[in-house]
């Protein structure tokens, strides 16, 4: 059953062939028997499931059942759940339970779905390798066979890692640069972050409040367009979360690409880029040829600037968003303060790791009187004009579509040492984000035995198309149905 | 050396919404710490701001009130700063776009004269919790409660020169944010707070000179004391040939001392930037048209109305304009009172110095406006005399009948104001008194005459057992006397 899809499993399930209870004790003797290699869970909550379970097979027996009803999955520990410890990858929060659930996580909660657990994560969703995660590194479940722990990409790494270790069917996941597509590149799994704005922040613990946006991570395209149906649409919680109709993301996953524009934005195909990664990324743009698309090279030609404003502007959000974590009320606190200085210093020294650290510091530097307009401002600026790059774009093509990464998924410990080098790990997604349109990771093929992922880059709310584009795809491949050896 | 004092103010001022203005708790006053902090006050991991329509709405309807620009594009900023009382790590507040731009307000002084005080802004942000330093044992208490507590600060030009003028803003101020209704305006509970920036140049200077800043007066006597204070301490400085240093102080009332609180140097450098989870709130010309419908009539509308309406005197209309409540009860009096003029004496004169002497409120008293005003009609139709109605008052006041006229009636206080009858009292006093009438007689000075008259007015009293009417009986007097 583990290797089923969502669709899959809810079908087996309403065909009654397997239990709720069945099927998620299937999947966590998986995490307990194999997770010991990828660490890709932080908490495991086996009663909980096994009680969610067992409420959603009374569900379906009623009658009630809707298509998560029972089916297991998971989320990224970033995303808050009443009563389970929250910790967003860090020791400032390992100790954290929280009294309310996400909107996201209350939606999983209301559709019947039945969460196994909180996914492994870079600490504060820093970080392009999830070995920033004070919970210890995650390993990719590819390319274990020559005797190298390589990185699932992070921040959703332990997402990503768990799906494709066949250890839950879906997870959620978060992406502020590029940590959904990245993860779900390097471990041969297909990811989607929406339109900022279409899915509810409330409840998902904030990094950099204007980038940050949930979404979604399973092995087909179907499968995000069931997690979208769940996650997407107004809260009243959260004031940047857009007022505007939800379609169901699976009605249009079978419509021809027949005529579909296709725009490979030149500057993503630099010498960056690897001649067998794009090679990969080429041979799948050929295939949506032969579904009918067309294709044009098309310009972002501020695009090589959003590393630069990037690391301004989420890290200048980061330094304000991580203020609340002061030792006074929850979390981390060190022992025995002598004064408020002293609680306020160690509690946050001790508490956060150190590119946490790194990014609070050059964050409030940028901020700093002096400096804001050189940088805070300057990179406000430059994002603007990142946004007008895609906008134009957009008016002569439907998507775009480019490699997610320069490499595949690289050896732990390979760029620890270096930041810059791991942030550039992030430079076909990062501007992305700072246009705030959806992007989905599809897999695309192999270069080393090692998974490659395809970026579909589309206007903004068109998260339905991405879907589309991305499972009519699927239906010709079959990349994303390799399993880890 | 000759001195100019330039003092400006800035006012939080504490809205009466129901609940906070980025959460849904509550902000009553007074309840058990932290019960009215919910997840998002306490700023846990994932919660985020929705702002609060009616904080908006409130803050209009101030700026309409003075006068200000609405700014149409009203921007959040986060000021950061590190403080247990402050659970983000940082004020959600308004830099660069605030919702109120540039007003003013008018003031009325003691001599009569009036002064406008410019506005340079009013701004949206949330207020602290607090830090309770005692009954803690050398530790520190954390109460939330008050935390995201919608504020408008207000921000003044320099426009004030003396205690008096600025104390006369705070009080307009405060006369004006009650009225309107977007503060309750106890300044006991926190609800108005007043900064202010003092500053002295040499007289007739165009240079200001630097300021210094003294914080958080809750009262308007002690606002008064410490620029009297901070004055005489800037000008000791000046004239021993010092320097101000520009910095932040704070006011001891009950020592009348100030200290230091910290320096221009150790001032916090906030990083503000705008807040990314809060978009722009657009404020459209609908929702001032709404605002605007709200606002009772303020009190310079109503102070001019009183004059044009009842005829009165600049300073009585003052008076009776600044207190929604008096004003109300002023109107309520004349309504049943028709003379406006001596309605209004009667609620500055003996209905003020009773409630002043009682230390109560308008809404304490225990008489209303209409139960004044049907004694001032009886006043008025020579019903009672003034003296009377002194009497009347007290008994009203005391509750001893619901109405004047009960009240006249069962003391006996109503004057006879028949002619005939009170003719044949004078006829039958002056024969008593023939010597008296004849010295009147021959008297020529007619301010002496007057003067005699009052010797013939007792014996009238006394024969109309006190309820003749003096004015008649002055009137019958004259005319008999005289011919």
């Amino acid at each position: 059953m583990h290797n089923k899809s969502v669709a899959e499993l809810s079908r087996e399930l309403e065909s009654g062939k397997i239990s709720s209870v069945e099927l998620t004790r299937e999947f966590l003797d998986r995490i307990k028997a194999e997770d010991r290699q990828y660490n890709s869970f932080i908490t495991v909550t086996e009663d909980q499931a096994l009680a969610d379970a067992k409420t959603a097979d009374e569900q379906r027996a009623a009658g009630k059942a809707s298509v998560w009803t029972g089916v297991p999955f998971a989320h990224k520990d970033i995303f808050c759940t009443n009563g389970v410890a929250t910790t967003c990858g860090s020791k400032m929060l390992a100790n954290f339970v929280p009294p309310y659930d996400a909107t996201v996580t209350a939606n999983f909660r209301a559709a019947g779905a039945v969460c196994l657990g909180k996914t492994n994560m870079d600490e504060f969703a820093m970080g392009s390798s999830n070995e920033s995660s004070f919970f210890g590194a995650v390993t990719n479940p590819w390319g274990l066979n020559n005797g190298e722990k390589r990185v699932p990409g992070g921040s959703s790494g332990g997402s990503a890692a768990a799906i494709a270790a066949r250890l839950v069917p879906a997870a959620t996941a978060t992406d502020t640069g590029g940590s959904i597509r990245q993860p779900a590149a390097l471990c041969g799994v297909t990811g989607l972050k929406p339109t900022y704005g279409r899915v509810s922040r409330y409840g998902m613990i904030a990094f950099a409040s204007s980038l940050d946006q949930g979404g979604t991570m399973a092995r087909t395209a179907e499968d995000n367009a069931l997690m979208l149906n769940v996650m997407a649409g107004f809260d009243p919680k959260d004031c940047t979360c857009v007022d505007r109709a939800v379609p169901d993301y699976t009605a249009t996953l079978d419509e021809p690409l027949k005529g579909l524009r296709i725009g490979l934005p030149k500057e993503y195909f630099s010498d960056q880029l690897s001649p067998a990664m794009e090679q990969q990324v080429r041979n799948a743009v050929k295939e949506y040829e032969k579904l009918g698309a067309t294709v044009k090279e098309v310009s972002l030609p501020r695009a090589k600037l959003a590393i630069a404003a990037y690391y301004v502007i989420a890290p200048a959000e980061a330094s304000a968003n991580l203020s609340r974590f002061d030792g006074v009320r929850y979390g981390y606190r060190c022992d025995n303060p002598k004064d408020l200085n002293d609680l306020y210093t160690r509690t946050r020294a001790e508490g956060f790791g150190g590119e946490v650290k790194r990014r609070i510091l050059v964050g409030t530097y940028a901020l700093s009187a002096g400096y804001f307009d050189a940088y805070y401002l300057k990179a406000q600026k430059v994002r603007r004009l990142i946004q007008q790059d895609f906008v134009n774009a957009f008016k002569e093509v439907d998507v775009l579509m480019s490699p997610v990464t320069p490499s595949p998924a690289f050896v732990q410990g390979e760029k620890t040492s270096d930041p810059v080098t791991m942030y550039l790990e992030d430079v076909f997604t990062i501007a992305v984000n700072l246009a705030g349109v959806p992007a989905m990771s599809v897999p695309a093929g192999f270069v080393d035995g090692l998974p490659v992922g395809l970026q579909i880059i589309g206007n903004y709310f068109e998260e339905a198309r991405l879907l589309n584009a991305a499972h009519q795809y699927q239906q010709v491949t079959d990349w994303h149905q390799k399993l880890p050896q | 050396m000759q001195w100019d004092i330039v003092i400006g103010l800035e006012i939080h001022v504490q809205l009466a919404t129901k609940t906070k203005i980025f959460s849904g708790s509550s902000t009553a006053f007074g309840a058990e710490p932290n019960t009215q902090a919910s997840a998002v006050d306490l700023a846990m991991p994932g919660t985020l701001p929705v702002p609060n329509e009616q904080a908006f709405r409130y803050a209009v309807m101030f700026g309409l009130a003075v006068n200000a620009e609405i700014g149409r594009r009203s921007v959040f900023d986060r000021k950061n700063y590190f403080y247990p009382d402050l659970p983000k790590g940082y004020q959600t507040t308004q830099l660069d776009h605030p919702i109120v731009g540039p007003g003013f307000v008018d003031i009325d002084l003691e001599d009569g004269s009036s002064k406008r005080v410019r506005i340079h802004h009013a701004h949206l942000e949330e207020d602290a919790g607090k830090s309770l330093h005692e009954d803690f044992d050398g530790m520190t208490g954390i109460d939330l409660n008050r935390a995201g507590t919608p504020l408008i600060e207000i921000v003044t030009e320099p426009d004030m020169n003396s205690a008096e003028e600025a104390v006369a803003f705070a009080k307009k101020l405060h006369s004006l944010v009650s009225s309107i209704g977007i503060c309750d305006g106890d300044m006991s509970q926190g609800s108005l707070r007043f900064d202010v920036n003092i500053s002295l140049k040499p007289k007739g200077s165009d240079e200001l000179g630097t300021r210094t800043e003294t914080k958080n007066l809750n009262s308007f006597r002690f606002m008064e004391q410490a620029i009297a204070h901070e004055v005489e301490r800037q000008m000791d400085i000046l004239e021993d040939g010092g320097r101000i240093i520009q910095e932040t102080r704070l006011y001891n009332g009950e020592r009348d001392e100030s200290r230091s609180m910290r320096s221009k140097e150790e001032a916090n450098d906030y990083r503000y930037f705008p807040c990314p989870d809060l978009l722009p709130v657009v404020i459209d010309d609908a929702f001032i048209e709404s605002a605007r419908d709200l606002l009772p009539e303020l009190p310079d509308e109503r102070k001019a109305r009183f004059k044009e309406q009842y005829g009165l005197n600049d300073y009585d209309a003052r008076l009776l304009s600044d207190d929604a409540r008096i004003a109300a009860f002023f109107e309520e009096a004349v309504s049943q009172g028709k003379d406006a003029k001596l309605a209004a004496n009667w609620v500055l004169g003996e209905f003020s110095a009773r409630l002043n002497a009682e230390d109560k409120t308008v809404v304490q008293a225990p008489i209303t406006g209409s139960q004044l005003g049907q004694l001032v009609a009886r006043i008025a139709d020579n019903t009672v005399s003034s003296s009377g109605a002194k009497k009347v008052f007290e008994a009203l006041w005391n509750g001893d009948a619901d109405n004047a006229d009960a009240i006249i009636e069962a003391q006996g206080l109503k004057q006879v104001s028949d002619t005939g009858a009170l003719e044949q009292m004078v006829d039958e006093v002056l024969a008593g008194m023939p010597d008296q009438v004849a010295q009147y007689q021959e008297e020529a000075d007619p301010k002496k005459q007057k003067k005699m008259l009052g010797g013939f007015m007792g014996p009238l009293m006394k024969a109309s057992k006190g309820q003749g009417n003096p004015k008649l009986f002055n009137e019958i007097l004259v005319r008999k006397l005289g011919g």
